[in-house]
């Protein structure tokens, strides 16, 4: 296969699953051939996409094991979640002008910082903003200390862990162990409205189609090729010239980045965020997603997590016991037998069914073994 | 006499009492292709370390520059700042990016700038390409431009690190065992390439191999390190003959017949 020819299959590949997302699966949504239930479900696995291309951005092509990616999720979802409670207006349990649980504390006035949150232009901000300034700061002190390999990890899931305790806080004033929910409106829109829902999911395609087409560019861009040199061999980068921790700490911003975002699409369609949401498992599950879907590839995480959270729909509702069971299954028998996630399987099978086919007919009556010398 | 390139002048490090390197002085000059030899743990590798940023000196002075005016403190600077500098590693265990094609373990090298946004932005000019090509005519890697680098030979990828090191056009060029694991045809032509880069650029190598050795010192200076301090400097020849170079390196284990 030349160059040209495999440009052309990927931009084939990419428009049609483009029109598929943005265009078909509406369409069936909008003629009632796809329930409300089912188009929010496969929403989700698509905020889930976005954080597993995060888990691999930094994993897979940088060689550093975020485990603490969820945290940026959670509060991209947060983000979102601050201007979705307002828009519920006086509409709550209490019929006053400020989200339940604040009334349930005992406020009278809305807190000052959650003023601006009634602006949509100012939440978007702030789901980009927030996340990117912690991941900022946190990868600032990492790198500039050479924090690497296993301690880098531990230090991820220390920062979500530690931001989960002070989230389950109600004096934080962000919900407690509750979070948000029972959100009513967007940008005046009904949530509960089939169109809504529909739009969610266009919007939410489209991040994953960007998300995918921004890391294809970074990929062959030379940053691309920096980025996996620092997974391969840093210290040859850095004894090139370059300041491997200003390449890694971009990484880490823009890889918080696209969790946030998945966060903020998140929420309206899940319909709640907790800090549940930011605990440490999350940010192990998404590494499952990813090593279960391909490291180190394009396509790999975005199947990985629609693949795995499909099964665990699925399983949930059957085997509700079993589940744990059997994603940890999963991942051993991925980390064991195919390495390179589900995306390495049509090579494999070719290789196979190569040597399978290239292999002489056995024939059981000859073939004696010849002595071992 | 001439300034000094590189001025490393009364420098010690140890690691947890271990006395690596010893009120070490050294100097090299412009152009200049220094050997040094010495037996295992004479601090070689700490040597280079101390140069390139990796470690950093109890105490002494790291000097670079042309000139008394632009030398510069190579202590106070990390390892990218040095190598920017002008000053090029290549490591005793070939490092080279085996998940990259061996164009672009060469792309990465070459001179140019550094920055994130600068490397999210590059193109490849029609001067680069010719350059890569160059380098690949040098390392004799032509036919296995578009190859990842982890499926070459051991010797091959001796051979691209030179070759990155050559795409960085450094002032000085590090090089730590170079011949390792090549044949003797091979480690033949890395020396006649060290000695064409001479002149134009000053190289330090370290090497173990004394065949190479004669080779490669043929009109520079050969610097025996022993225990972390400079033994004795001074012509192959001449260090062969002296007897305290004798006693601890040439005179036992495989090379001390030559």
């Amino acid at each position: 296969m030349t160059p040209t020819t495999y440009r052309r299959l990927e931009l084939g590949a990419l428009t049609s699953t483009a029109i598929l997302l943005v265009a078909i699966i509406p369409w069936l949504h909008a003629n009632g051939t796809i329930s409300n239930f089912t188009i929010g479900v496969w929403g989700k696995y698509l905020c889930y996409a976005l954080l597993a291309i995060s888990v691999d951005l930094l994993w897979g092509y940088t060689g550093l094991l975020s485990l603490g990616q969820a945290l940026f999720f959670t509060l991209g979802g947060y983000m979102h979640g601050m201007y979705l409670m307002r828009m519920i207006g006086d509409l709550g349990q209490y019929k006053k002008p400020l989200p339940d649980f604040l009334v349930f504390l005992g406020w009278e006035r809305l807190p000052a910082f959650w003023e601006p949150f009634a602006s949509f232009p100012f939440a978007l901000s702030m789901v980009f903003l927030l996340p990117g300034i912690i991941a900022y700061i946190f990868g600032f002190l990492a790198f500039r200390s050479r924090i690497k390999g296993v301690y880098f990890s531990i230090l991820t899931q220390a920062l979500t862990y530690a931001a989960s305790i002070m989230f389950f806080r109600n004096n934080l004033l962000l919900g407690g162990n509750n979070g948000f929910t029972d959100f009513k409106f967007i940008l005046g829109y009904n949530l509960a409205a089939p169109a809504t829902s529909r739009a969610l999911f266009i919007a939410t395609a489209m991040a994953v189609l960007l998300a995918y087409v921004f890391c294809r560019w970074l990929s062959q861009t030379k940053f691309g090729l920096v980025q996996q040199a620092i997974r391969d061999g840093e210290n040859r980068v850095l004894f090139s010239g370059y300041a491997t921790a200003h390449f890694k700490l971009f990484v880490f911003v823009v890889a918080a980045l696209i969790a946030a975002v998945g966060g903020a699409l998140y929420t309206p369609q899940v319909g709640i965020i907790n800090p549940g949401e930011m605990q440490a498992d999350k940010s192990l599950e998404a590494v499952v997603w990813v090593a279960v879907g391909g490291r180190g590839t394009l396509l790999g995480p975005i199947i990985g997590a629609i693949t795995i959270n499909a099964l665990k729909s699925w399983a949930t509702r059957a085997y509700p016991d079993l589940w744990l069971i059997l994603l940890g299954g999963l991942f051993i028998i991925v980390v064991l037998f195919l390495p390179g996630g589900i995306v390495s399987l049509p090579t494999r099978l070719r290789s196979a069914w190569q040597i399978f086919r290239a292999a002489p007919p056995p024939s059981p009556a000859s073939s004696p073994k010849p002595p071992l010398t | 006499m001439s300034h000094p390139l590189l001025s490393v002048e009364d420098v010690s490090k140890s690691y947890d009492g271990f006395k690596a390197i010893t009120n070490l002085t050294f100097y090299l000059n412009a152009g200049e292709l220094r050997t040094v030899i010495g037996p295992n743990g004479a601090g070689k590798s700490t040597f280079f370390d101390l140069i390139t940023g990796r470690a950093k000196p109890d105490c002494g002075k790291i000097e670079f520059g042309d000139t008394a005016a632009s030398t510069q403190d190579l202590t106070s600077l990390n390892e990218f700042e040095i190598n920017r500098l002008g000053i090029g590693r290549k490591f005793q265990t070939p490092s080279v990016y085996s998940d990259h094609t061996v164009w672009e373990n060469l792309l990465l090298s070459l001179k140019g700038p550094r920055g994130v946004f600068a490397s999210l932005f590059h193109r490849l000019t029609s001067t680069d390409h010719d350059r890569l090509h160059e380098i690949l005519a040098t390392v004799r890697l032509e036919s296995k431009h578009d190859w990842k680098a982890g499926l070459l030979a051991h010797g091959e990828k001796q051979w691209l690190e030179i070759g990155m090191l050559l795409a960085q056009d450094p002032k000085v060029l590090l090089v730590d065992e170079p011949a390792a694991g090549m044949t003797d045809d091979e480690t033949d032509r890395t020396g006649d390439l060290l000695l064409s880069l001479a002149g134009k650029h000053s190289l330090i190598v370290i090497e173990h191999d004394m065949a190479f050795v004669k080779q490669i010192a043929r009109h520079g200076q050969v610097t025996v390190l022993h225990q972390g301090s400079v033994l004795c400097e001074g012509k192959f020849e001449e260090v062969q003959a002296n007897p305290k170079v004798r006693e601890v390196y040439l005179g036992r284990g495989k090379h001390g017949s030559r």
